[in-house]
């Protein structure tokens, strides 16, 4: 084995030392059984390093990924797109020519010119359903008639702000700013309000570009390809191996080329340069290339001409611009060759060199892996992945609409210049000016929609934004660190879906969604970042000067000769190096040092005897902390400083104490875990492993002992537990908002907890939980709940509705109207409108009843578009009432009332209603353990056990909850928060960590109770003692958005449907229950017969036709119309929706007819 | 059943044994253990334990568990207290809402005597002689002369915390004669009702009634009423030296103690009544059969817990003046029930 002199550092793991360390020590199992560390046992950190976790978030914040992406864009993106999209000519003038020399994105301002203060902030956005958006301006120079004219800040559209990135208002306020504002400090950002409402962009999961992936195609064939992505277009190459011949595919070429004819295009035509290019000098690819040369020569094409000619016959001929000249096909050959196949390797002025050694190397990977026995890449691997976010996606979408509206000047600019002779030197600007919305709209539109269609790439994605879901602040967070993938969720097939061992640190392993998404959607761990694109030029010269040999000197026996490794750069082969080790150990020490950006990363892939060097965006990576020569660099003199405020997060990053590893460089290292477990070979040490789960599941206490779909469970839950929302929740006028009374901080609390300020907008109370079976109302996870703790409050929550109103203004100059109560004739006020004031609304603080009027609003009859139809005169316009009514079966409260303006002048009312509810019977709660119940029965406190110190339960909860969900987490929760109750301090219940059972233990024997948690209980029915020791603690109780209220339903008549007169379905529209498939079935066999008549026809839709026994027909009532006669009609009884059936049938020429028999 | 283990309950490490009492006819084979008045007099005893304003703990001895718990049970939910139960929202701009001020309001505990006071059916008007009415008009407002840069709200805001002192008893009637003696107010004057800020204003009036804890636990006259059994802790064999120290630590102090008898260090139970029962000695191998750990059946020890309303001592008579009501209602229904059984025949 070839081994370099220099190779000191920390990364001479094993690979270079085989033979020399036994394989125990390399495996990290302890030679020594004294070393054997008990799980139990304390971690000896010299340093409290989980420190570093708050001080990373404090600078990053939890959403950094979407705001540094968005940063990105309006920080670097933008103005390369302006860059590369920057001159604007005519067809017309020659002289003429737009050019854009700057653009910026200015503060969020409101549209109306005239306010004394521009500046908006997100809330007032919220409530006015405005869009948190900032001009575009660009600074421009241009000709008018023979000057040459610059402007500056020229705006040409508005772009929505992100929350919190660099251009939002509440950038870097303190939270009395933040106050004054009406904002939450709280509030994580990275969404954007578009039109009043909040909109997430999720993180998409995307495959990596410009990577080669080996594969196995349908058809079984092994080939490689590679998605190229250049700014230009998309596109999609393989290099396939058929009954041992290689040939290339691409979508641009009607017919698989041959590979050797394709080199031979490119105008490598030599057997023995290709030979050597892709299989160097080993005889084993040599024979398996052999094949492939044969066919080539079979095929008599030598020359590059001929090669050409060959794929221009079969290149498709689209995309060629009209007007423009045709070519032959040897042109056609070249272009897609140059532009189209693996477009992402570039050609110089003709010089295919590169792109031929890159297919080379995409054939050796074919080869490689046909020898290797089908050794193919995991799609499913998270370094093959990479993830877009908002920053990403709206530069794709921005881009877009720049060439749009550029091409439509361009357009108008001709029209324009096309005239004669011209009043005035024609001055570009005003055109400018009104294209302003196109960018506008074009931008809020796809944010508001989620349609992201972008002809360009062929790309037309739905559902790209969301709303962001307030229910919860945990669902709110949740959301932003959520991420979508773009697999179809039809396939049946599991790997996408699976965990995978690549996830660790990155993804949540808990927090996905059950059902069809289910391993689709994931979640981000709490310290991932994303990468942004890094310059790719300084990095390729510190390669060079690091020794790196420039590929395009080198022949194919040099760069596949054994002991050396060829450079990548972002998928793009840059040189080789002869000494990898060494190349990659000085590069990391650079980039430690902050010569290169800290989220570069390099790896050596030994397999393929290749290092890569990654700079793109959308790779997943996290911060580790440095190991060398066995120890920590991470000390605790550094800790102190950190603690004491003199350091910062970036400090450490900057002294090359800690760095970023992405997925890819993670497998170049050995990362212990606690500090005491670094071996000789340990490179990294972890932060604090509990960082592997995200902010949702960070929640639950004592995560790791639970079975492990009990976490997924709680992590959906979570999000829908009521309690406090934001600092600014009763600011808000929220579509559905569910506030708890008093929510509580959880007695276990976790580090995580700490960290996403959960202990701050906490969702939940700590109750005390007896665990026993009582009453038998118990059964299916049922709940026994003490009613005295409801009369106290416990579990009340608000439940806040919004209704909007807007008064409309119509075309024809009438417009709607606001009336107060209307008087019947003997001047009393109808009950249905008591609690309208005088201005036609309902107050705030009003009692509302089902039915009551809270807004009397009156529309014209006729609001057309005939412009001349009215005068707008109130007392000639005919009105008819709008009203809106209250249409809840209890009663509730008007919370507020908004009156303002929407940007377009519309008056726009809003309502806030309230309900305040108790818990009921069928109210759904959860524990933080994936342990949900319904409430079975409310108790009265006299009938509840009691243990000797006169505690009573606030819940019940039935024992057989335990055994089948194996929830150890749920009973460590109970004795560690019954422990810190008794002693009066909160626990810990930190995932791999959390305050330790035998202190909690201890605790509770201190003061008197039972190791066990369980206590002596009285019966508070009997009076006597409970023959079995109760299990009891406080436990966090999660009050969840489904309530009985809302859903309970029951009708006798109602409305029916207009077209069919079967009853409406569905609650909201007051409809039937439905008999439906399976019920009916049972009546069949059942041989209920007349009760199955009942239900289907009688108290459904029946319906008396009358039928000339005849002709068969439906006729009038003693008249058939076609006999034309009144001698056979009979009445009978169908059900309407057989009779509109037997009509729509008629329409379409068919007829049915009724036969009627005695029976 | 051994005999001695009558009155017992027994405490076993996974469980507990001898629930249920047995003192009537026929429960032991060959025996008869009939109720006689006169025995039962011998053995019933109430001792007041400690008796402080609110709190009171006596033992209860020589009663079956029914009417030790019906005692608690009536002390929790049918004792008569008054309570705000109606809040009529005059204005209110703070941020609490209506009804979680009202909640809030209601659960304040009023001294002021029930047994003043009549039952007030709904369909009742509210008079003198069934409803009290408090008021509850506060404003905030800025602070003079508060000094520069101060963040603490209670000296930068006039009222800006609301304390159930600030309730206004309104007299209505004769009441302010009746209660001259003892004017009606909040028992504590410190319940934190709801904060304010410079602007806010709460106007409301507030009208108490009479009602039981069955209805509302706001209307309960206890923090909480409970019972245990007295712990009877029984060295069955000595337990001596280093072991003893250890069985010593197993109880809360003051349950057991070491003597020295005959040159030897014995534990010795001294006082098993402040045992909590935690079970801790039942943990240790070496204890295995040398300890018994028992409860007496028929020795409740109550702790009661007034909120202020009614003296403990005077809720423990109501309680049994309840239960002796109840009996008498029983039985006047047994009795005609029985005769019309009797008439039937």
């Amino acid at each position: 084995m070839q081994v370099d002199r220099l190779t000191s550092g920390p990364y001479e793991h094993e690979r270079l030392h085989n033979g020399e360390h036994d394989a125990a020590e390399l495996l990290g199992v302890p030679s020594n059984s004294l070393d054997i560390k008990k799980l139990s046992d304390p971690i000896p950190t010299a340093a409290d390093k989980w420190q570093l976790l708050p001080a990373f978030l404090r600078v990053k914040g939890l959403v950094k990924q979407h705001i540094d992406s968005f940063n990105y864009f309006i920080e670097v993106d933008l103005k390369k797109i302006v860059k590369a999209n920057e001159l604007v000519t005519s067809d017309v003038d020659p002289g003429f020519y737009l050019k854009y020399t700057g653009i910026r994105v200015g503060m969020p301002e409101r549209l109306d010119p005239d306010a004394a203060n521009r500046s908006i902030t997100p809330h007032e956005c919220r409530l006015r359903d405005m869009t948190y958006a900032a001009p575009v301006a660009v600074d421009i120079e241009y000709t008018r008639g023979k000057s040459r004219v610059i402007r500056k800040g020229v705006v040409i559209g508005r772009m929505p702000i992100m929350l919190r990135s660099a251009r939002c208002v509440l950038t870097g306020k303190n939270e009395a700013e933040m106050a004054q504002m009406q904002e939450c400090p709280l509030d994580p950002g990275g969404y954007f309000i578009v039109r009043g409402t909040e909109k997430v962009i999720l993180v998409q999961e995307q495959m990596s570009k410009n990577r080669i992936i080996v594969q196995k195609d349908s058809k079984g064939f092994m080939g490689a390809n590679v998605q190229s992505s250049t700014h230009e277009l998309k596109s999609k190459t393989y290099v396939y191996i058929k009954n041992n011949r290689l040939y290339l595919k691409h979508n641009m070429i009607a017919e698989d080329v041959p590979l050797v004819v394709a080199m031979r295009a490119m105008g490598m035509t030599a057997d023995k340069e290709i030979a050597q290019l892709i299989a160097g000098i080993d005889p084993l690819y040599l024979d398996m290339l052999s094949p492939t040369l044969e066919e080539g020569a079979a095929s008599k094409i030598f020359t590059q001409r001929a090669a050409l000619e060959f794929i221009g016959a079969k290149v498709k001929g689209i995309g060629r611009r009209q007007g423009a000249p045709r070519r032959t096909p040897h042109e056609d050959a070249l272009d897609v060759l140059a532009n189209v196949v693996v477009a992402h390797v570039p050609v110089n002025s003709s010089d295919f060199r590169a792109k031929c050694v890159y297919m080379a190397m995409m054939a050796r990977r074919v080869l490689q892996a046909v020898s290797k026995g089908e050794d193919t890449d995991d799609l499913d691997y998270l370094g093959n992945k990479r993830l877009e976010l908002a920053g990403q996606l709206i530069a794709l979408l921005f881009e877009d609409l720049f060439k749009r509206f550029n091409s439509d000047l361009k357009l108008n600019v001709d029209k324009v210049l096309k005239k004669p002779n011209l009043a005035r030197a024609f001055d570009v600007y005003n055109q400018l000016l009104c294209h302003g919305d196109l960018i506008t709209q074009g931008l809020t539109r796809a944010i508001s929609t989620g349609n992201w269609s972008l002809k360009r790439f062929k790309m037309d994605r739905a559902g790209v934004t969301h709303i962001l879901s307030r229910l919860s602040y945990i669902a709110a967070l949740g959301m932003m660190t959520r991420i979508s993938s773009q697999f179809e969720k039809t396939r049946k097939v599991s790997g996408p879906r699976a965990l995978q061992p690549s996830q660790w640190g990155m993804l949540c392993p808990a927090d996905t969604p059950e059902g069809e998404l289910c391993g689709l959607v994931k979640n981000l761990a709490l310290m991932t970042h994303i990468t942004t694109d890094d310059e790719e030029e300084p990095i390729r010269r510190v390669a060079f000067a690091l020794g790196v040999e420039d590929a395009s000197l080198i022949t194919g026996t040099e760069l596949h000769a054994p002991g050396t490794h060829i450079v990548f750069l972002n998928g793009l082969i840059l040189g080789i190096t002869r000494s990898a080790q060494r190349f990659v150990w000085h590069f990391r020490t650079l980039r430690r040092s902050g010569r290169i950006p800290a989220f570069v990363s390099i790896y050596i892939d030994d397999h393929r005897n290749s290092v890569n060097i990654s700079a793109d965006n959308g790779r997943i990576c996290r911060p580790v902390i440095i190991v060398e020569n066995g120890k920590s660099r991470v000390k605790d003199e550094h800790i102190q400083q950190l603690m004491r405020d003199e350091m910062q997060f970036d400090d450490f990053l900057r002294l090359g104490l800690i760095e970023y590893l992405d997925v890819n460089e993670e497998n170049d290292t050995n990362i212990a875990i606690y500090e005491n477990e670094i071996k000789p070979y340990t490179t990294h040490l972890e932060i604090e492993p509990f960082t592997l789960l995200g902010a949702v599941a960070g929640l639950i206490p004592y995560p790791h002992h639970n079975q492990s779909p009990r976490n997924t469970y709680q992590s959906a839950m979570g999000k829908q537990a009521i309690g406090a929302i934001a600092y600014n929740q009763l600011n808000r006028i929220d579509t559905l908002l569910y506030l708890m009374v008093y929510p509580q901080q959880p007695m276990v609390k976790t580090k995580t907890i700490e960290l996403i300020n959960y202990d701050k907008l906490p969702a939940g109370q700590n109750g005390s939980v007896f665990v026993m079976s009582y009453s038998g109302y118990d059964i299916e996870d049922a709940l026994v709940i003490n009613k005295a703790s409801l009369d106290r409050g416990f579990g009340r929550c608000q439940v806040m509705r919004k209704f909007t109103a807007i008064v409309r203004k119509y075309a024809n100059g009438t417009y709607d109207r606001v009336l107060g109560a209307p008087t019947t004739p003997d001047g009393t006020v109808l009950d249905k409108y008591s609690q309208v004031d005088d201005d036609g609304m309902a107050a705030p603080g009003v009692r509302l009843e089902n039915g009551q009027v809270y807004l009397n609003k009156q529309s014209p009859v006729d609001g057309g578009n005939d412009i001349n139809a009215g005068t707008g005169a109130a007392d000639t316009v005919e009105y008819r009432p709008t009203p809106m009514t209250f249409k809840y079966p209890d009663h509730g409260y008007v919370d507020k009332v908004m009156i303002t303006t929407s940007e377009t002048d519309q008056t726009l009312i809003k309502f806030l209603l309230r309900q305040t509810r108790r818990p009921e019977l069928g109210d759904k709660f959860s524990s933080r353990h994936g342990q949900k119940g319904v409430c079975g029965i409310i108790v009265q406190q006299e009938d509840m056990p009691f243990t000797d110190r006169g505690i009573y339960p606030d819940i019940i909860m039935n024992p057989h909850g335990f055994p089948s969900r194996m929830t150890v987490g749920k009973l460590m929760e109970f004795v560690a928060s019954k422990a810190g109750a008794v002693k009066g301090e909160l626990q810990y219940g930190t995932c791999f960590g959390g305050s330790r059972m035998e202190d909690m233990c201890r605790i509770l024997v201190e003061h008197g109770y039972s190791y066990t948690g369980k206590d002596y209980v009285t019966s508070g029915i009997t009076g006597e003692p409970v023959g079995a020791y109760i299990f009891n603690g406080a436990t966090y109780y999660q009050r969840l958005k489904h309530m009985v209220a809302d859903k309970m339903h029951a009708r006798a008549r109602g409305p029916r449907a207009v077209l069919t007169r079967q009853p409406t379905e569905g609650r909201s529209r007051d409809g039937g229950l439905r008999l439906g498939e399976m019920e009916k079935d049972c009546l069949i066999g059942y041989g209920a017969s007349m009760l199955l008549l009942e239900r289907l026809m009688i108290s459904s839709d029946v319906f008396e036709v009358h039928v000339c026994e005849g002709c068969g027909y439906i006729g009038y009532k003693g008249w058939c119309q076609m006999c034309r006669s009144s001698k056979s009609m009979v009445p009978i009884k169908i059900p309407y929706a057989c009779k509109l059936l037997f009509q729509e049938l008629q329409s379409m020429n068919i007829l049915p007819r009724l036969m009627m028999e005695n029976i | 059943m051994a005999l001695e283990d009558r009155n017992r309950v027994v405490i076993l490490e996974d469980r507990v044994e001898n629930i249920s009492g047995a003192d009537f006819p026929m429960s032991f084979d060959g025996e008869d253990v009939p109720f006689h008045l006169e025995g039962f007099k011998k053995t019933f005893d109430i001792k007041i334990i400690r008796l402080t304003p609110t709190d009171i703990e006596f033992d209860l001895i020589g009663v079956d568990a029914s009417i030790a718990n019906a005692l608690r049970r009536i002390l929790i939910s049918e004792i008569p207290t008054m309570a705000i139960e109606k809040v009529y929202m005059i204005n209110n701009t703070g941020i609490m809402q209506d009804e979680v001020l009202a909640h809030r309001l209601g659960l304040i505990p009023i001294l002021a005597d029930p047994n003043e006071f009549q039952w007030k059916r709904p369909s009742d008007p509210p008079t003198d002689q069934n409803t009290i009415v408090f008021k509850l008009d506060v404003a905030c407002a800025k602070g003079r002369d508060v000094p520069e840069g101060e963040t603490d709200p209670k000296i930068k805001y006039i009222n800006s915390s609301i304390y159930s002192s600030q309730l206004q008893w309104d007299p209505k009637g004769d009441q302010e004669t009746r209660f001259a003696q003892n004017p009606i107010r909040p028992i504590h004057d410190d319940i934190l009702i709801t904060k304010l800020r410079p602007g806010q204003i709460i106007s409301c009036e507030l009208h108490c009634e009479k009602g039981i804890g069955k209805d509302h636990a706001k209307f309960s006259p206890v923090a909480t009423a409970s019972y245990r059994l007295l712990p009877d802790i029984q060295i069955l064999e000595d337990i001596t030296d280093d072991d003893a120290e250890l069985f010593r630590d197993c109880f809360p102090p003051g349950v057991v103690d070491i003597v020295e008898e005959d040159g030897v260090r014995k534990a010795k139970v001294i006082n098993p009544r402040k045992d909590t029962v935690s079970r801790e000695v039942l943990r240790h191998k070496q204890f295995e059969g040398k300890v018994r750990l028992t409860r007496v059946r028929d020795h409740f020890i109550f702790n009661v817990e007034s909120t202020g309303i009614v003296s403990p001592e005077a809720l423990v008579n109501q309680a049994l003046d309840i239960l002796i009501e109840k009996c008498e209602i029983s039985k006047a229904a047994l009795d005609s029930a029985v005769k019309g059984n009797n008439e039937e025949e």
